[in-house]
């Protein structure tokens, strides 16, 4: 299995996705820059965090226009797997990819630390080592992880089950504690909380790895 | 040429923190008619004097990138100005 | 013939004018320039001097005081006079380092000032070719009972987390302490850590004739023009109109910036000769130290350099401050390589000028010559001054007895001891940085000193900032070699060897007596400490003339220490990890309060003198402690600190993984609970490990056990007390979040 890992200018979690696939799940991974058109011989998209293009206008919103987009949107219409964590995730709403968008922290303030998620959906490509309900750990790091999306937005993501993760103790004001949401297909995921944080047992959490792993089965 | 005036602020639905933030302070220093606050963001943009259908462009453009329709919303004004 | 453009005054209307007083120069000052060059200096040239002699720039008043330090050592590879310092950790790599005030900024635009002093710093370490991997941030504000102390408080948070967070280097430690001395001046003091592969490493000099000189990065605006010498000046509300010096920080363009450099130094070494950052003055500075350093001289053509705005003066170009831009010197011939690295980033890159042999530094302006002066005459014949001492008023009758705190209810006072805004948990200004980024971080913020992996190997870095001012306020030696042992004590506790210090040297007025005495006495004290701890100043900076109309902050030299892990396994956390876990205090407990938070808290202000503090025994506790975690014996360890034991105690109960309480013994007065006689940590042993760690460390004082549950229960020889934990610990986290409302 392939990964690719996509570079903006801005993104400064791409090291750290990098090395958790290749160190953790010693998988073959590759990192594609915004300039590139194409998406060859890619298993799985991993969109990082960071800053993209400063994120001044909004985050997210001009990462949407960057030459590489075309091809991951096509990719994930094709059912290729697409997972876009922090910036990645507000990227994937800007692109359209997934519904709703994420605006400031409800306290107006970037927020790192350890959260509690419960697994809402174990039936994700992303979310099949975890057993419905569970409780896990992982770092969040955003300034910008509120997410909205209007009621009936809502309530179709409920119907589909899309909601992926939700926060147990919702640090940012997001809209029933949603930490991470799929399409209705179930190839593409959005979540704030940063997998690829949480892979050694030195940094003291593997949760991830099990997210992360997730996607080799 | 044409001067472009976009003012984008959130949806009413969508809770502003700055907004509420800003409103707690002038409370605090006894503003108290001071009922709502709405923070937004405004962008400038010149236009070429041969630009065809000006206000569509401008719509346009909003939509695709200035704006996120999904939750914020916009108004503008487009004046012809003399060369800057 | 030199210059000079039409609307600016004419060099014989300056020395008339006397208009270089207005940008801090004196007459002195300006009669030794005319000797130098021989004739009256122009407009431009006058500025350049003038920002060239600032204390920021030349040192003019801190050098006689600053050669006492010891900077060299087996491990240094580079001491002060780069960009930053450069410390061999074998394995042909190198950690790089460097601390930087940027407290007048601050003190008047909070957000930008913090927001570019974050900036700057990282700029210095990615000059010496190391890839950037910590930022640690030492903060001192006034009390937290002033809206504006809480305005500053709030923005220069926000400055330090948005820059770092975008640029994505993780914010990992540091220190906020408030006293009064700070309202009108606070201090912000930020360091960078980096890590270089020797093969790398970089000087900022520019050698080779007529090789090029190129600038590159974000354009140059009027923003920070005469920033040094704003830095050097005091504060008054008389010159409240001068406060506009600030520059506005772009950290996406430091990432590329960052990127792209990187990438020039370990892909194009054969055409890069040096590259320096843009800093203080600017590209005065810059260029001027770069052709010093090589012993040649520069003829830069203005109309080259990037400009944001139009018809800027070449004063203007020189002095400007704007952030994010480096200057670097390219081999003859490779320059078109260098532009299209920078070209890939987006960013400008011009050649703006070369090097000669004529050790002459010239500028040209559309067409015109108007500067040419000699590279020295700038950067190395500024004046220096050996200032007055005098023992400051305060210190005249000290009280040589110590403070003894009046304890009624045991519990109470420890209470309000955790909400003081000084002692509280930090964690609502932490977790707004990210700390994380990058994932090297083993040990995060709240505790000790941080410690990041190096990725590949089984080494770990150790890092903090730490000083505290009180002690050197009461004494300015003792304080000064009690900073540095506390960084170290810091280090030690995390399981690392100190390795050597950054400093920020943060004092008042050096023209005034008492506050230079301040400075000398402080510095002796951190030499002396260095020498015995062996840790070498490799880098640092001077901050003088913290005063606001006349009122100088306490003496604040802040000290930025790293140290070697040199094994993952050595990591050494302050939570205690299990119950029955014994409970040691390693170093003597004495009745030490005069400067402590506890003196403060009970009597309002500290007073009296110092307690004394022995470097020897210092030197002797902090090898003990490494040697037992390196063998393994310590589950956790705790410097004592600020507070005394019962907060170091307790610090490690809040940070404990599950619910853990503490059993102790106490057979001393309860007060010296609060005592804060130095050297000394906190170490919690495995009871099976008791006769091994007994047998290995003999300055160990068994005072409990760590216990399953919420209390800590002390027990002593007339007196019990009993600490509920969750209170406490409610105290201990909601204090600063509820002070900052």
């Amino acid at each position: 299995m392939r990964f690719a890992v996509i570079v903006f200018p801005g993104s400064n979690c791409d090291a750290d996705m990098y090395y958790a696939v290749q160190d953790q799940l010693q998988a073959e991974v590759t990192y594609v820059p915004h300039t590139a058109t194409q998406l060859n011989d890619i298993d799985a998209v991993l969109i990082p965090g960071g800053f993209s293009y400063g994120d001044y206008l909004r985050t997210g919103a001009i990462a949407r226009f960057a030459p590489i987009m075309p091809a991951i949107i096509d990719f994930a219409n094709n059912g290729g797997l697409v997972l876009g964590v922090c910036n990645g995730f507000q990227i994937l709403t800007e692109a359209g990819l997934l519904p709703g968008a994420l605006h400031e922290n409800k306290d107006l303030a970037f927020i790192c630390k350890d959260v509690q998620l419960t697994v809402a959906n174990p039936n994700t490509p992303f979310s099949n080592r975890f057993e419905k309900d569970e409780v896990i750990t992982l770092p969040v790091a955003h300034g910008e992880g509120n997410y909205y999306c209007d009621a009936e937005t809502l309530a179709q993501l409920e119907a589909n089950h899309q909601i992926v993760f939700r926060y147990q103790d919702n640090p940012n004001g997001s809209v029933a504690d949603i930490a991470g949401i799929c399409n209705e297909r179930g190839n593409v995921l959005g979540m704030m909380p940063h997998p690829e944080r949480a892979v050694e047992a030195i940094l003291g959490n593997t949760d991830g790895q099990r997210l992360l792993s997730s996607l080799l089965q | 040429m044409y001067l472009a005036k976009i003012y984008v602020t959130y949806k009413p639905s969508i809770l502003d923190p700055k907004g509420e933030s800003i409103k707690a302070a002038l409370h605090r220093m006894d503003y108290s008619q001071v009922e709502n606050v709405t923070m937004g963001k405004y962008f400038e943009l010149q236009l070429a004097a041969d630009t065809k259908d000006v206000d569509a462009v401008v719509k346009a453009l909003c939509d695709q990138l200035l704006v996120n329709v999904n939750m914020e919303t916009y108004r503008y004004e487009i004046e012809e100005v003399e060369m800057a | 013939m030199i210059e000079s453009t039409m609307t600016e005054p004419t060099a014989k209307e300056i020395q008339a004018t006397k208009l270089y007083q207005s940008w801090g120069m004196t007459t002195e000052e300006y009669t030794r320039a005319c000797r130098l060059l021989d004739r009256l200096p122009n407009y431009t040239e006058t500025g350049l001097f003038a920002v060239m002699w600032s204390e920021h720039c030349s040192y003019k008043n801190s050098k006689p005081v600053l050669k006492q330090f010891p900077t060299t050592g087996p491990q240094v590879l580079q001491g002060p006079g780069e960009g930053a310092g450069i410390v061999d950790i074998g394995d042909g790599q190198a950690v790089v380092f460097k601390a930087e005030s940027h407290n007048h900024p601050s003190a008047v635009e909070p957000y930008e000032g913090a927001a570019t002093g974050v900036g700057g710093i990282i700029r210095d370490i990615f000059s010496m070719g190391a890839q950037p991997i910590a930022i640690l941030d030492s903060l001192r504000f006034g009390e937290l009972n002033d809206p504006r102390t809480k305005y500053l408080v709030s923005e220069v948070v926000k400055g330090i987390a948005d820059y770092g967070n975008c640029i994505g280097i993780p914010t990992v430690g540091g220190e906020t302490t408030f006293d009064a001395s700070y309202t009108a001046n606070p201090l912000v003091n930020a360091m960078c850590v980096g890590i270089l592969n020797q093969a790398d490493m970089q000087v900022g000099q520019a050698r080779g004739e007529e090789n090029s000189i190129i600038y590159v990065g974000a354009k140059t605006g009027r923003d920070g023009i005469h920033g040094a010498t704003f830095a050097s000046e005091e504060f008054s509300d008389d010159n409240e109109s001068d406060r506009s010096a600030v520059q506005v920080g772009d950290p996406f363009m430091e990432k590329l910036l960052m990127d792209a450099c990187l990438e020039v130094i370990r892909q194009h070494q054969a055409a890069l000769v040096g590259i320096q950052d843009m800093g203080a003055a600017g590209l005065v500075s810059s260029s001027a130290e770069m052709a010093s350093k090589a012993g040649t001289g520069m003829i830069l053509n203005l109309d080259q350099v990037p400009t944001r705005e139009p018809n800027m003066t070449p004063y203007e170009m020189m002095l400007s401050e704007s952030q994010e831009r480096m200057l670097l010197c390219v081999r003859k011939g490779y320059e078109q390589e260098i532009f299209d690295v920078f070209a890939k980033y987006e960013l400008d890159a011009v050649k703006i000028g070369y090097v000669t042999e004529s050790k002459q530094y010239q500028l040209y302006h559309q067409g015109h010559l108007v500067t040419d002066v000699p590279v020295t005459a700038l950067v190395d014949d500024a004046p220096v001054y050996e200032r007055e001492k005098t023992l400051p008023a305060h210190l005249q009758n000290p009280t040589t007895t110590q403070f003894q705190p009046e304890i009624q209810d045991f519990a109470e006072t420890v209470y309000q001891l955790l909400g003081q805004a000084t002692i509280a948990s930090k964690r609502a200004i932490y977790e707004t940085y990210d700390s994380q980024v990058k994932t090297n971080t083993v040990v995060k913020p709240g505790g000790d000193a941080a410690a990041l992996r190096i990725r590949g190997t089984r080494k770990a870095l150790a890092m903090t900032m730490d000083g505290n001012a009180r002690y050197l306020y009461l004494d300015p030696k003792v304080g000064g070699a009690i900073a540095v042992s506390e960084a170290a004590r810091n280090i030690v506790a995390t399981g690392g060897q100190p390795l050597a210090i950054t400093d920020c040297l943060n004092f008042g007025n050096p023209e005034k007596p008492d506050h230079f005495y301040e400075l000398a006495e402080a510095a002796a004290g951190m030499s002396a400490a260095c020498e015995m701890l062996k840790t070498p100043v490799i880098s640092g900076n001077v901050s003088l003339y913290n005063e606001t109309n006349g009122e100088a902050i306490y003496p604040t030299p802040v000290v930025g220490m790293v140290g070697l892990i040199e094994d993952l396994e050595h990591i050494t956390t302050i939570d205690f990890k299990k119950a029955d876990d014994l409970v040691y205090v390693i170093g003597q407990t004495k009745d030490d309060f005069n400067g402590s938070e506890i003196q403060k808290l009970q009597a309002g202000a500290i007073s009296g003198k110092l307690f004394p503090f022995d470097l020897a025994y210092e030197q002797d506790i902090q090898a003990t402690v490494l040697a037992a975690i390196k063998t393994g014996l310590i589950q956790s360890a705790h410097d004592v600190s600020k507070g005394g034991l019962m907060t170091a105690l307790l610090e490690s109960c809040f940070a404990a993984k599950t619910e853990l309480g503490l059993e102790l013994t106490w057979q001393h007065p309860f007060a010296w609970l609060f005592a804060e006689t130095q050297s000394r940590f906190v170490v919690t042993v495995d009871p099976k490990q008791r006769l091994a760690f007994e047998a290995q460390v003999k300055q160990a004082e068994l005072i409990g056990h760590v216990s399953r549950g919420t209390k800590v229960t002390i027990a002593g020889d007339s007196q019990t007390a009993t600490i509920d934990l969750p209170k406490a610990k409610g105290i201990f986290e909601g204090s600063l979040p509820c002070l900052l409302k």
